[in-house]
C-alpha cells in the first residue's frame, strides 16, 4: 500500500517533470518569471541563510575547540576544520533543509492556491503549458540562486567560527587563518557546489509537484505544503548520503 | 461547431453524466440549462478538455479533442476563451495585467497596442478605468465582467461561459448577455453558455439544453421554451406560480394572433 502509494507519486512527479521541459510560449515571460523568482527565493532568503549560518560556524568552532583541549592536536585545527565541515556538509545540507522549510512551503502553498482557486485551470485554457510555465521558473532560478546562498553559508560560517574563537582568544587570529589555508582540497568546493544545486532541484521539484496536484480545500493545502517539507528534507538527507557516496 | 458523442462521467461511484449526445452551433448563443447539481459545469469543463470522459468522444469541426496530444489540444485552446464560474481571475495580478495576460503570453503586440486592447475590453463590458484595481478590490459583479473581458481578449473562436450572469443586477445580466450574443453573432464563434437565468433562456436562447441528473432531457430554442408542454421542462423553466401565469398569458395572447 505504502509502496504503491509511493511509486504512484514518483510515476506523476517523473511525469510532470518531463512535462516542463517544454519550449515557452513566450520566452520573455518565462524570462521575467526566473528572474522575479530569483529575487523572492535568493534575495528573500539572504537573511536567514546568513543568520543561521553564523551561528553554525560559531558552534562548530566552539565544541571542536572544546573537544581539541589539551591534546597534541594542534588549535590552528579549529580553522581547518571549521572550514572543511561547513564546505562539504554544514552550509549545503543546513542551509537547503532551511531553505525547504521557507521556499518549499512557500511554493507549494502558492501553486496549490493556485490549483484550488482555478487559476492553473484558466491558463491552461489559454492555452498555456502550466507545468512549464509554473515550474521551470522556479526550479531554474533556485538551481542558479540557491548554491550562491550556500557559497555565501560557508563563507559567513567561516567568520562565524572567527568570531566565537579568535574574539574570546582561545586561539589567535594567524592559528585560525593558518588553518584556514592548510590542506586545502578544492574538490569539496565542487562537492559543495553539486550539493547545492542537487538539493536546489529536489526541495523545488518536490513542493511544485505536492502544490500543482492539491485537490480540496485549506486543510489540503495545508499538508500539501507540510508534506512539500517533510518529502523535500528527507529526499535532501538521502542525496546528501548519495553524493557523499559518489564524490568521496 | 462542437459536437458530443454519448459522453460520459463518473467520479468514482458518482456518475454525473448519462450519456450527453448533442451539437453546439456556430454564431448563435447555445445555452445550457438545469437546476443546481446537474451537472453544467462538468460537462462544460469537459467540453474544454479539464476533464476527460469516462466514454464518449467531443468534436470541434471534426476534430476529437481527446485524441489529440497535449500540443496539439493547447493549439485548439488558444482559440479558446472561457469565464469561470469563480470567474479565476489571477488574484496577485491588477484587473489590467489579467486580460493582458494572454496578450503577454501569446501575441508580439507592443506595450501600447495591448494597454489599447485591454480598455478596449474593458469598455466592453461597460467596466472602464479599473485597470488598476486589483480583482479583491471590485465587486462581484465587476469580477465576472473582468472574467468575461480577459476571454474575449484574444478574440475566441470558441466561448465558453459558466453563468456569465449570476450575481449580476438584471439589467447588467441583459446587457452581459446582448453583449455575449453580438460577439457570438459579428465573429460567428461558437458561445456556450450555463445559465439557470430565466431572462437569458427566453432572451437568447436560441439553442437551450436541458440537463437533469446527467441526463440530457430536451432540447429546442426559446420558442419552442414557451409552447412545450414537457413537464420537466416546464418544472423547471417555470418553477414559480408567477411565471407559469406570465406563461400562460403569453401563450393566450400567442392564440388569439393566430
Ligand atoms: N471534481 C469533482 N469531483 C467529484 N465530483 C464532482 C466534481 N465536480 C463536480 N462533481 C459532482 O458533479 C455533480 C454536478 O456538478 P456541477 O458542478 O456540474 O453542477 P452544476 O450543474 O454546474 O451546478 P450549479 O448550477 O450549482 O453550478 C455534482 O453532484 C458534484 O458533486
Ligand atoms: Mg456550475
Amino acid at each position: 500500500m505504502v509502496i504503491d502509494n509511493m511509486l504512484y507519486n514518483l510515476g506523476r512527479y517523473v511525469t510532470l517533470m518531463r512535462s516542463t521541459v517544454a519550449r515557452p510560449e513566450k520566452f520573455s515571460m518565462y524570462y521575467k518569471e526566473t528572474i522575479r523568482q530569483m529575487d523572492a527565493i535568493g534575495v528573500g532568503s539572504v537573511f536567514i541563510v546568513l543568520l543561521i549560518s553564523v551561528f553554525i560556524g560559531m558552534v562548530t568552532a566552539v565544541q571542536f575547540a572544546d573537544q581539541l583541549g589539551d591534546s597534541f592536536v594542534p588549535s590552528y585545527y579549529i580553522g581547518y576544520i571549521v572550514r572543511d565541515i561547513t564546505i562539504i556538509e554544514m552550509a549545503p545540507t543546513i542551509t537547503c533543509l532551511v531553505l525547504a522549510g521557507k521556499v518549499g512551503s512557500n511554493i507549494a502553498a502558492e501553486i496549490g492556491g493556485m490549483r484550488q482557486k482555478e487559476h492553473i485551470d484558466a491558463m491552461e485554457i489559454m492555452g498555456v503549458n502550466t507545468a512549464a510555465y509554473l515550474i521551470m521558473p522556479k526550479v531554474l532560478a533556485a538551481v542558479v540562486v540557491i548554491p550562491m546562498l550556500v557559497a555565501i553559508s560557508a563563507f559567513v560560517s567561516i567568520i562565524g567560527g572567527y568570531i566565537s574563537t579568535v574574539l574570546p582568544g582561545t586561539i589567535s587570529h594567524t592559528e585560525y587563518v593558518l588553518g584556514l589555508r592548510s590542506f586545502f582540497v578544492p574538490r569539496y568546493v565542487f562537492m559543495m557546489f553539486v550539493k547545492a544545486a542537487v538539493f536546489a532541484f529536489l526541495l523545488t521539484s518536490v513542493s511544485c509537484y505536492m502544490g500543482y496536484y492539491v485537490k480540496g480545500g485549506s486543510i489540503e493545502l495545508g499538508e500539501a505544503s507540510t508534506n512539500a517539507v517533510v518529502v523535500s528534507d528527507v529526499l535532501i538527507l538521502v542525496f546528501d548520503f548519495l553524493i557523499a557516496l559518489l564524490l568521496t | 461547431m462542437i459536437r458530443t458523442q454519448d459522453i460520459t462521467k463518473s467520479f468514482g461511484e458518482n456518475e454525473v453524466l448519462k450519456g450527453i449526445t448533442t451539437e453546439f452551433y456556430d454564431g448563435k448563443p447555445n445555452l445550457i440549462i438545469g437546476s443546481s447539481g446537474a451537472g453544467k459545469t462538468v460537462l462544460l469543463k469537459l467540453l474544454v478538455g479539464l476533464f476527460t470522459p469516462t466514454t464518449g468522444k467531443v468534436f470541434y469541426d471534426d476534430v476529437d479533442l481527446f485524441s489529440l496530444d497535449d500540443d496539439a489540444i493547447r493549439e485548439v485552446r488558444m482559440k479558446v476563451g472561457m469565464l469561470f464560474q469563480g470567474n479565476a481571475l489571477f488574484d496577485s495580478m491588477t484587473v489590467g495585467e489579467n486580460i493582458r495576460f494572454p496578450m503577454d503570453m501569446f501575441t508580439k503586440k507592443t506595450l501600447k497596442e495591448k494597454t489599447k486592447r485591454v480598455d478596449e475590453c474593458l469598455e466592453m463590458v461597460n467596466m472602464e478605468g479599473i485597470n488598476d484595481r486589483f480583482p479583491s478590490e471590485v465587486s462581484g459583479g465587476m469580477q465576472k465582467r473582468v472574467g468575461i473581458a480577459r476571454a474575449m481578449v484574444l478574440e475566441p473562436k470558441y466561448l465558453f461561459c459558466d453563468e456569465p450572469n449570476s450575481g449580476l443586477d438584471p439589467k447588467t445580466s441583459i446587457l452581459i448577455d446582448e453583449l455575449i450574443c453580438d460577439l457570438t453573432n459579428r465573429n460567428n464563434i461558437t458561445t456556450v453558455i450555463n445559465t439557470h437565468d430565466m431572462n437569458s433562456v427566453m432572451g437568447i436562447g436560441d439553442n437551450i439544453v436541458l440537463l437533469k441528473d446527467g441526463h440530457l432531457v430536451w432540447q429546442g430554442d426559446k420558442t419552442q421554451v414557451l409552447e412545450s408542454e414537457k413537464e420537466v421542462l416546464q418544472d423547471f423553466i417555470f418553477a414559480s406560480p408567477f411565471l407559469r401565469r406570465l406563461r400562460e398569458d403569453a401563450l393566450k395572447q400567442r392564440h388569439a394572433h393566430d
